[in-house]
């Protein structure tokens, strides 16, 4: 069992590491979310600026993410823009997943009945209004699974920034295994803490079927 | 960019096809074998694919390539790097296509089976002569989706030393001390891969859409 003292031993290199993926990925998908909501505020009407976002929302959905944390890790200081590891890979999850956060309302926007949108602008509703108050809410609680889905997947691409040399779990994971060369028990940590995160996840997602359901949008 | 570095591109972009292309087609198989093990419903057994398929689902496919391909070893097993790449983004998909296949048996109709039943069909003709053609019609679109998932997520081979097609960039921009193109030239090459699986999960869609009215 000495290993797994050692590993005791080495626990703040796991916490910070945990600290760290929790921070990237909750400050990241809470900007990605929002920026999302934007995105699809943006596509309501039929313009140049809409078209352009759904060619970037699209181009987006045949990268994998891992080639947008390079392009803005090693590729943009070509032209000067230098980031640190933190930034671009924060960056790069906020883009990304806003592109598949705006998809997935975007989606439930298309067959959404136009009867709700209709009234309420003929009570007087402006565009954003309506948009905040009447659209978003409905969309979000009706695409709550898909939301949820993007979330873990979201939680996965975090690990991927290990490889622009980010300190989160997974290179927390990789520094005490060559340190100490215990590989299996250092990852075995890593992946059930990886697990627990998404079980936490699932629960609270869990919960807002039972909000969602309460309003009459779901069934749980 | 020269064509030298073109070449090593297109190379890059041949080793992330072949290993996601080997994991593809027994994580597959692999999953409707779950799926069939699963449905069979053994006591023990059940609970271990469960488990296996909740903890496939959370894992990062980096951190689960990295610890196959460091700690094999310990155990006695001698990997080389495509052979842990391939293990791993095998287990990885199965567990994504054993749900997929699950679900196409769950909504599979009785009537068809209780009128093979009555036509003397033994279940295994069944099986192969009525599900199975069914099942892959209805759970196709699916499975392709899991496919581009799997592309996307194959760059994390990368990190116990593959020269995939994110990788070669780096490659590239160590001699021209350019990263720039080599790196849009890769995406250029991903959206190409991933957009043609895109427009076969349009058609496999189309064509279960079809079987369904």
């Amino acid at each position: 069992m000495t290993e797994w003292s050692i590993l005791w031993d080495a626990r703040e290199i796991f916490f910070n590491g945990l600290i760290a993926t929790l921070g990237l990925f909750s400050l990241s998908i809470i900007c990605a979310f929002v920026l999302g909501c934007v995105l699809v505020y943006q596509l309501e009407d039929d313009s140049v600026l809409s078209k352009a976002l759904r060619l970037l929302i699209n181009l987006m959905r045949t990268l994998p993410f891992l080639i947008l944390a390079y392009l803005l890790y090693y590729g943009l200081p070509q032209l000067g823009l230098r980031m640190s590891a933190w930034t671009a890979g924060l960056l790069a999850l906020i883009v990304y997943h806003a592109a598949y956060f705006a998809e997935i309302l975007r989606g439930c926007r298309l067959i959404m009945p136009e009867g709700y949108v209709e009234a309420a602008k003929a009570h007087g509703f402006t565009p954003l209004r309506l948009y905040l108050r009447i659209v978003l809410p409905q969309l979000v609680i009706k695409t709550r699974p898909l939301l949820g889905n993007q979330l873990i997947i979201a939680l996965k691409d975090t690990a991927f920034l290990t490889i622009i040399t980010l300190q989160e779990l997974t290179a927390a994971a990789n520094s005490v295994q060559s340190t100490y060369f215990i590989p299996t028990q250092a990852f075995v940590v890593v992946i059930v803490l990886y697990w627990l995160i998404s079980i936490c996840l699932e629960l609270a997602l869990k919960r807002a079927a039972r909000f969602g359901a309460k309003r009459g949008f779901d069934y749980v | 960019m020269n064509g030298q570095a073109w070449l090593l591109l297109l190379e890059g972009a041949w080793t992330t096809l072949w290993i996601s292309g080997t994991a593809i087609a027994i994580g597959v198989i692999f999953g409707l074998g779950i799926a069939l093990v699963r449905m069979a419903r053994i006591p023990f057994v059940d609970q271990l694919l469960v488990l296996y398929i909740s903890l496939a689902r959370a894992t990062p496919l980096v951190t689960f390539v990295l610890f196959l391909f460091l700690s094999a070893p310990t155990f006695g097993i001698n990997m080389n790097r495509n052979t842990a790449a391939i293990v791993a983004m095998t287990l990885n998909t199965a567990a994504f296509n054993a749900e997929i296949w699950r679900a196409a048996f769950l909504s599979f109709s009785r009537e068809q089976k209780e009128a093979a039943l009555a036509c003397g069909m033994t279940s295994r003709v069944f099986f192969r002569r009525i599900m199975l053609p069914q099942m892959i019609s209805s759970s196709l679109p699916g499975l392709v989706n899991e496919m581009s998932f799997l592309i996307k997520g194959s760059p994390a081979i990368a990190v116990i030393g593959i020269v995939d097609l994110t990788r070669v960039t780096n490659r590239i921009s160590a001699v021209t001390y350019e990263p720039l193109p080599p790196i849009l030239a890769a995406a250029l090459l991903y959206m190409l891969i991933i957009s043609i699986l895109l427009k076969l999960q349009a058609m496999a869609e189309k064509k279960a859409n079809r079987l369904a009215m």
